[in-house]
């Protein structure tokens, strides 16, 4: 897509239907609802401006790679997959159903999905072994990994860094949701990441830092790329979990949601600005 | 009692416990405020809490250590064998959501080779209690033991009431003449049901909670293969899990017998709520039994409860 097509009205439409997907998929057994709301507005921007890819043919040999790392998010995926005629809507009526094969993390059964995950910190290496192939084989797809940031726990995504690092991967895309929060607690309760920036940096990598629901500062981001000749490109995007509902943001115990459907409605119309929502159901805690 | 308060109860009176997490608190967590420093969250680094436990063990300690069954044994493998193994600590994990337990998680969290990899460790013990109840009453014997230990986690409540534990010994239910099932973990519960039914069809039916899987229950497996037909029931590969270890068992004593196994052949389940899970995949009580009459019944498969985590 070109930059001629960029259109913040257009880009808020597609995240608001994403949302609604999310929100539905939140009942008879729940999904990671909080989680996956951080990440809604990067992966909306990402195929609407900077993926090369079609959805007639997803498995163009000129296809940029997206690789979902932080598996937790893929609600949003399927939505926005959803969205841009990848999957068609009604199959995300069948979420945990035997029918379909849309479940708690990502599978290739899903046109568009390049890579099963799940178990954090595997795709950094996966998309590593993707951009080095790009690179020996003088092609230019790019290659983008969406990583959480709980998951930056993992010593696998820093083993990642140091490889890509060391083979000068500028065609290779790290995004951080970093909406501060992993499962149940806050990160830097937890295993302190900042600074993060400096520590990334200190890896070898270009990075930039922005807001994640700010498709101006997402646009202005990706716009120009490699961020860096030669360098691995990072982009920490700041973000908020549960972002677009109110009564679930920023809450540690809305990580994964199992609403009931009378929830499910208010939560709807609180995606339209109505703020009455009075959740009832447990808040779940699940790791 | 629940297995946070056995685990607390067991911290409190013995200081050597050091209860550790790679960020899975779901069962420890009131944990970090009874025991201070005698809790620690390691963060998503199942690696990293492995080795530190083994060098919290070589200064005496006895760490409990949780994380999903599937990172655990799989992510952490080479450190399990490595440092608590080949040294022989008693690091004691706690696996969680093994099985048909991680519902519609995907292949990704399906521990269903866990027994198989961690019985192949030397001096690593194994186990899978049938319920909480059962859970409850293997846990003290298994973290007071010398011996690393590696338990399936399985928190799910029956009504059946087990009788008390002993290190490598099973639980024999009822035995048969006619057919003889062995199985483990939540399982337990569908086979039970299985059994019942089998008996009201006339057959002459055992019933076996395995319980240990290493070191294993030799005399309960030769006591099976005397029946006509020994089931094995398990949410496991069918390589390297029950059936492989009855094999085992049958050719180092130079039996044979007719054994028919329910296990997961060379593939993963398919994801979805537990309770479609097991229907799915064959694995209901009324399933199983009618497979091994080789006729439909007019039974009604007794309800099976969804889970109360999701990961």
């Amino acid at each position: 897509m070109n930059d001629k097509d960029y259109n913040e009205e257009r880009l808020h439409a597609t995240a608001l239907k994403v949302r609604e997907h999310i929100v539905r998929m939140s009942t008879g057994g729940g999904c990671f609802t909080g989680a996956s709301l951080s990440a809604v507005d990067m992966i909306v921007y990402l195929y609407a401006h900077f993926f090369n890819v079609n959805a007639a043919n997803p498995y163009d040999n000129d296809r940029d790679y997206f690789f979902l790392s932080k598996g937790h998010d893929v609600p949003a995926l399927y939505g926005t997959l959803a969205e841009l005629g990848l999957i068609e809507k009604e199959r995300l009526a069948k979420h945990l159903s035997l029918d379909d094969h849309i479940y708690w993390h990502p599978n290739t059964r899903i046109p568009g999905i390049e890579f099963h995950s799940g178990s954090l910190g595997h795709l950094p290496s996966v998309a590593l072994g993707v951009a080095m192939d790009i690179k020996i084989s003088g092609a230019k797809n790019k290659v983008v990994c969406i990583l959480g940031d709980g998951e930056l726990n993992e010593g696998t995504c820093w083993e990642a860094l140091l490889v890509a690092n060391a083979y000068a991967l500028d065609n290779l895309f790290f995004v951080v949701d970093r909406n501060t929060f992993q499962a149940n607690m806050r990160t830097e309760d937890l295993i302190p990441l900042e600074p993060l920036a400096q520590k990334f940096e200190a890896f070898g990598a270009a990075v930039k830092r922005i807001n994640g629901h700010s498709y101006a500062e997402l646009h202005d981001a990706f716009n120009t790329y490699p961020f860096k000749q030669g360098k691995v490109n990072i982009v920490i995007a700041d973000t908020i979990r549960g972002k677009g509902l109110p009564s679930i943001e920023e809450r540690a115990d809305r990580w994964f949601c199992n609403f009931s459907g009378e929830e499910v409605a208010q939560l709807l119309l609180e995606l339209h600005g109505n703020a009455n929502t009075h959740l009832t159901s447990e808040t779940l805690v699940v790791r | 009692m629940t297995y946070e308060e056995l685990l607390t109860e067991t911290a409190l009176a013995d200081k050597r416990v050091i209860v550790m997490t790679a960020e899975n608190r779901a069962l420890v967590r009131n944990l970090p405020g009874i025991l201070g420093n005698r809790f620690i969250d390691t963060g998503i680094t199942e690696q990293t809490m492995i080795g530190a436990a083994a060098g919290l063990a070589l200064r005496d300690r006895t760490p409990i250590v949780h994380a999903l069954a599937s990172f655990l044994t799989m992510r952490a493998f080479e450190f399990v064998r490595t440092d608590v193994g080949i040294a022989s600590l008693p690091v004691k994990m706690s696996g969680f959501i093994p099985g048909f337990l991680s519902d519609a998680n995907g292949p990704t969290h399906q521990a269903i080779e866990d027994i198989s990899i961690m019985r192949g460790i030397p001096n690593m013990t194994v186990f899978a209690p049938a319920d909480e109840d059962d859970l409850v009453k293997m846990l003290p014997e298994i973290w007071d033991s010398a011996d690393p230990a590696y338990t399936r986690i399985n928190t799910r409540q029956t009504d059946y009431v087990h009788v008390p534990f002993e290190l490598g010994k099973s639980e024999v239910i009822c035995t048969g003449t006619d057919v003889t099932i062995l199985t483990y973990g939540l399982l337990f519960e569908q086979a039970l049901i299985a059994t019942d039914l089998l008996k009201k069809e006339g057959l002459s039916v055992g019933l076996v909670n395995m319980r240990s899987l290493k070191p294993v229950d030799e005399q309960a497996i030769l006591q099976a293969a005397e029946s006509k037909l020994v089931v094995t029931i398990e949410d496991h590969f069918l390589t390297g899990g029950l059936y492989s270890i009855i094999a085992e068992v049958l050719l180092e004593h130079q039996k044979t017998a007719n054994v028919l196994p329910f296990a997961l052949k060379d593939r993963w389940f398919k994801p979805a709520l537990l309770p479609d899970v097991l229907q799915h995949e064959g694995f209901t009580g009324k399933q199983i039994a009618e497979h091994i009459l080789g006729y439909q019944t007019k039974y009604i498969q007794p309800e099976i409860l969804k889970p109360n985590f999701a990961e």
